[in-house]
């Protein structure tokens, strides 16, 4: 595949995962953030999320198995998840976590199963999505192309 | 790393003044705080971007340590770098960011140092509890370039004011209800003409989320209407005074 048609692929497969909701605003703003002095911090950042969430997600699983649920506990890695996939743009990680929240509010440990079980969906969906996000662009790269920046215009 | 260096920008001045002006750029040094790992790095690449000098660190007694404002060291031990400006998390575990705004105002060495708040949750009660406290500002998470942008721009344009003015510092209270003064000043926009008597943005900013600068077709995130101790659906609300009368949150 010519560098073109790559590069064509990644503004549409990117356009998707906006249209589709797997990512919002605040990823544009990290991707405005990288450089030349920093060409890989979008990368960097993204894997540190995703490192650094799995064990959260370890850690509500066996949160919401203790024998007496600490709703508080749960609340708090779940505030934890949602403010860092805020801070890159994984929208609908956040927009789980958003109601794995109430749940936590109102103690409704059913809920929360299902919630967790949500998150964890959107999670590794997103992470997906990333990883293929990321290995088209590093293909451009590795043929000698740019990566297009993200256009904002109304698809 | 135990670096401590701090001065408040009085004494700094009748030592040697380092900056060679108000407006050297790439002088401002910010202490981020925030325990979660990401947000630290994104931050921190943000202050770096809009050429600030860093220092993040993960928690408030991380903080003040490097502050010099530790059982060990007295407040004035300190040996280079001044901080400029503090910007902490709200939400952390141990000391939150609230406590550490706090313990720096109680501080004769520190209290001159702007604290800029972050939160991910736009309740105006705590907003209106850290701008009492003295906070300059208060950023809704997540931070974006015009956040640090602004912030910058203030921290330049106001050095020069902060060494002159004295006494200037002390009282922090801000009151969120003076509309008049809110809605003329435009806070969200770095205004190059504050008002007069205080030189620093009398108003927090609320970002609105998602990002607004980008007309993508995103669904709205459904934020569900939680009992008190939670969030307010950070609904797209630019001035403090819609805020005001269109909600009543309270933690």
């Amino acid at each position: 595949m010519e560098v073109g048609q790559m590069q064509r692929r990644l503004v549409e497969f990117t356009k998707s995962l906006f249209m589709e909701g797997f990512l919002d605003g605040q990823f544009l703003q990290l991707q405005q953030l990288q450089d030349e002095s920093n060409p890989d911090f979008v990368v960097e950042v993204v894997s540190l999320f995703f490192q650094d969430s799995e064990k959260l997600l370890n850690d509500l699983t066996s949160a919401l198995e203790q024998q007496n649920v600490d709703f508080k506990k749960v609340d708090a890695h779940v505030h934890q998840l949602k403010g860092s996939s805020s801070s890159i743009g994984a929208q609908r990680v956040k927009n789980a976590c958003v109601v794995f929240r109430s749940f936590c509010e109102e103690q409704n440990l059913e809920g929360c199963m299902r919630c967790l079980q949500q998150v964890k969906q959107e999670f590794y969906l997103a992470k997906n999505k990333f990883e293929t996000l990321f290995t088209l662009e590093q293909q451009i790269l590795a043929a000698g192309g740019s990566i297009p920046a993200t256009e904002i215009t109304s698809f | 790393m135990a670096r401590n260096g701090v001065a408040s920008w009085r004494r700094r001045s009748s030592d040697q003044f380092d900056d060679p002006s108000p407006c050297g750029s790439e002088d401002v040094h910010v202490l981020a705080v925030d325990d979660s790992l990401v947000d630290r790095k994104v931050i921190e690449h943000l202050l770096k971007i809009s050429s600030c000098k860093v220092t993040a660190v993960d928690s408030g007694i991380r903080a003040l340590q490097f502050l010099g404002l530790d059982e060990e060291k007295a407040a004035g031990d300190f040996n280079g770098l001044k901080v400029d400006l503090i910007i902490t998390d709200y939400c952390m575990p141990g000391m939150t960011g609230y406590e550490l705004l706090k313990k720096i105002k109680e501080s004769s060495a520190l209290r001159e140092i702007p604290v800029v708040i972050m939160s991910s949750e736009n309740v105006l009660a705590r907003i209106d509890r850290c701008l009492e406290e003295g906070a300059e500002d208060f950023i809704v998470k997540p931070v974006k370039l015009s956040d640090v942008k602004r912030l910058r721009d203030f921290m330049t344009r106001d050095v020069g004011d902060r060494v002159r003015s004295d006494g200037e510092g002390t009282t922090h209270k801000r009151k969120l209800q003076e509309s008049s003064d809110v809605s003329s000043s435009s806070p969200s926009v770095s205004s190059a003409s504050s008002s007069s008597s205080s030189s620093l943005p009398t108003t927090p900013s609320r970002s609105p989320s998602p990002s607004p600068s980008v007309s993508l077709s995103e669904p709205s995130s459904p934020s569900p209407s939680t009992g008190s101790s939670g969030p307010c659906s950070p609904s797209s609300l630019e001035s403090p005074t819609r805020r005001l009368k269109m909600t009543s949150c309270c933690d």
